[in-house]
């Protein structure tokens, strides 16, 4: 099966000189949910920027669904719905125009175009604004009028740029359910963010890009399961001013309530509780201490800092 | 893309490029009508009934064909120079840039938008002119063609300033200290016959006043220069603009990094 997106020995190295990319390649297959994480300047969105033609690149291959960019521009664009990081649209046009005008851009009849409009402002909860010029929308507003104009010529891939960047907790959530619903819907989605959490919970795959190589590229399945150690905050009753004895368990006391307790995959849980209720201690709730993806980001980014800096 | 789709695409940004001007009507459409007619009182009446004959016709006669091509000139390129600076500065320069649409399209339709508004202002002083004086078209396919070629040039001239413009200032130089003077040198007011021999050959480099002598042709009959010469060049000068514009959009220059 084709790939939604093929990327080959991509490499871009700005006027200034600064190498963004030292030739990553990557592929992305048909109806995934992938996630491109990576810190600041690490090289995230200059990659969908040369996917999505606003940057030139120095050197390598893009394909989506086997188009290439270099020969098949067109076919190429056709097949990609962008949602830039930040609002790139007409702060004096309507919403509605907005997103008629991005449609007649991909050569869809205006008549079309309005009911493609309609659809999509109504799915994301902006069809009252539609006479609305744009700079009157809050910034949840204007993120989602970004995806309604993305989607409006049903693209194959979706392509989003921190969508959930600045963005409040009830709207990300309904973010997600839209974006899962589009990708059960058969849509690639392509998504970078710094919530790595969102990432855990929507995206099967993942690369992440560090320093302009991809440095991890998994699924998110195959990732987790490199987790060694969890961390555990218990809440214990009764209090406790000295740490237990904990067989095994690296564990400290954050405060006479709050015992952190560090699980190795070997270990399990069940001998944790075992040894508290010997010691009398009732565990009356638990949490893990950080997102788990958070954890092996950070050391893979860490791992791959120490490796530049030795070369 | 598809013939069909390839239009659908030009003419949304044709539309889109006139409901901008429309919108803003205010500071696209009045200010020249009103600064045109304030030419057509003071100059044209007060003035030029002072002055007498100019090329054996009214100063009035005499001028309206000058300041009906500087409105063209003004407003095509002043539409696309700040219409395209426009879309870069708010970045939705990047809604064409990720659209299949190809580079010669989007350039047509920035073109296509300033010639409207420069035909439309022209029109509209065109109209105002006649509450001053008689208009008789001496040459309807000169005056037409040369108007459009005029427009199609200067669209093009405000579509490579935009795409070189860094800041606002940047598109109200070549306005303001080359457009303004070479218009004003360019024979709107006055017929290059009555300078002294050195300034008509100098003034002979400047490529407005063909335009404006080929209108004048057009609507009065009479010219200070060559019609054929000044088609021709402006043929190959709108050739050497849009290929110029094309390999802007090309490279991506001040559009993509």
């Amino acid at each position: 099966m084709t790939a939604a997106l093929s990327i080959r020995n991509l490499c871009k190295t700005y006027g200034n000189g600064f190498e963004a990319l030292k030739g990553i390649s990557l592929e992305v297959q048909q109806g995934d949910f992938f996630a491109l994480l990576g810190p600041n300047g690490a090289g995230k969105s200059t990659t969908l920027g040369i996917v999505s033609s606003l940057v030139n690149k120095s050197s390598g291959d893009v394909e989506v669904f086997g188009h290439s960019l270099d020969t098949a521009h067109a076919q190429a664009k056709m097949c990609l719905g962008v949602v830039p990081q930040e609002f790139n649209f007409n702060q004096f046009e309507k919403v509605m125009d907005i997103v008629t005008t991005q449609a007649g851009y991909y050569g869809i009849a205006p008549g079309l175009a309005r009911e493609r409009a309609e659809y999509y402002l109504k799915k994301l909860g902006l069809w009252d604004k539609r006479n609305q010029v744009s700079r009157m929308l809050s910034g949840g507003m204007k993120r989602r009028l970004m995806i309604a104009r993305a989607l409006v010529h049903e693209p194959r891939v979706l392509i989003l740029d921190e969508p959930t960047a600045g963005v409040d907790i009830e709207l990300r959530r309904s973010m997600w359910a839209f974006l899962q619903e589009i990708n059960q819907a058969g849509t690639t989605i392509i998504l970078t963010t710094h919530y790595l959490e969102e990432a855990e919970s929507l995206c099967r795959n993942i690369a992440i890009i560090d320093h302009g190589r991809i440095v991890k590229n998994t699924s998110i399945k195959a990732l987790l399961q490199q987790l060694n150690t969890e961390t555990f905050i218990l809440d214990i009753d009764p209090p406790q001013s000295v740490l237990p004895a904990l067989n095994g368990y690296r564990a400290r006391l954050e405060d006479d309530h709050t015992l952190v307790v560090d699980v190795e995959k070997t270990q399990g849980l069940s001998g944790l509780f075992a040894e508290l209720s010997q010691q009398r201690i009732e565990v009356q709730s638990m949490r893990n201490k950080a997102n788990r993806l958070e954890e092996l980001f950070v050391a893979l980014v860490d791992k791959n800092l120490k490796e530049e800096k030795r070369v | 893309m598809k013939p069909r789709e390839l239009f659908i695409a030009f003419w949304t940004i044709v539309v889109k490029e006139i409901r901008r001007f429309m919108r803003i009507w205010p500071q696209t459409l009045l200010p020249p009508a009103i600064t045109m007619t304030l030419y057509f009182i003071i100059f044209g009446n007060l003035i030029g009934s002072r002055i007498g004959e100019m090329g054996g016709f009214d100063y009035m006669e005499y001028i309206v064909p000058g300041l009906i091509m500087m409105s063209v000139i003004t407003n095509s390129y002043g539409n696309v120079v700040s219409s395209f600076y426009g879309t870069k500065f708010q970045r939705n320069v990047e809604e064409l840039l990720v659209s299949p649409i190809p580079n010669w399209i989007i350039l047509s339709g920035y073109v296509v938008g300033g010639v409207s508004r420069g035909v439309g202002v022209g029109l509209i002083v065109t109209l105002l002119s006649l509450f001053f004086t008689d208009l008789q078209v001496h040459h309807l396919f000169v005056t037409i063609s040369i108007v459009l070629m005029t427009s199609i040039l200067f669209s093009l001239g405000g579509f490579i300033n935009a795409v070189y413009a860094n800041s606002f200032d940047d598109i109200s130089i070549v306005p303001t200290f080359v457009l303004t003077p070479l218009t004003y040198l360019g024979g709107v007011f006055y017929s290059i016959q009555l300078l002294p021999e050195f300034w008509q050959g100098v003034s002979m480099l400047n490529p407005i006043l063909y335009m404006v002598n080929t209108f004048r042709y057009g609507i009065l009959g009479v010219s200070d220069i060559n019609i054929a010469f000044a088609f021709s060049m402006l043929l190959a000068v709108i050739a050497v603009l849009f290929s110029y514009s094309l390999y802007l959009l090309q490279k991506g220059k001040g559009i993509r990094s």
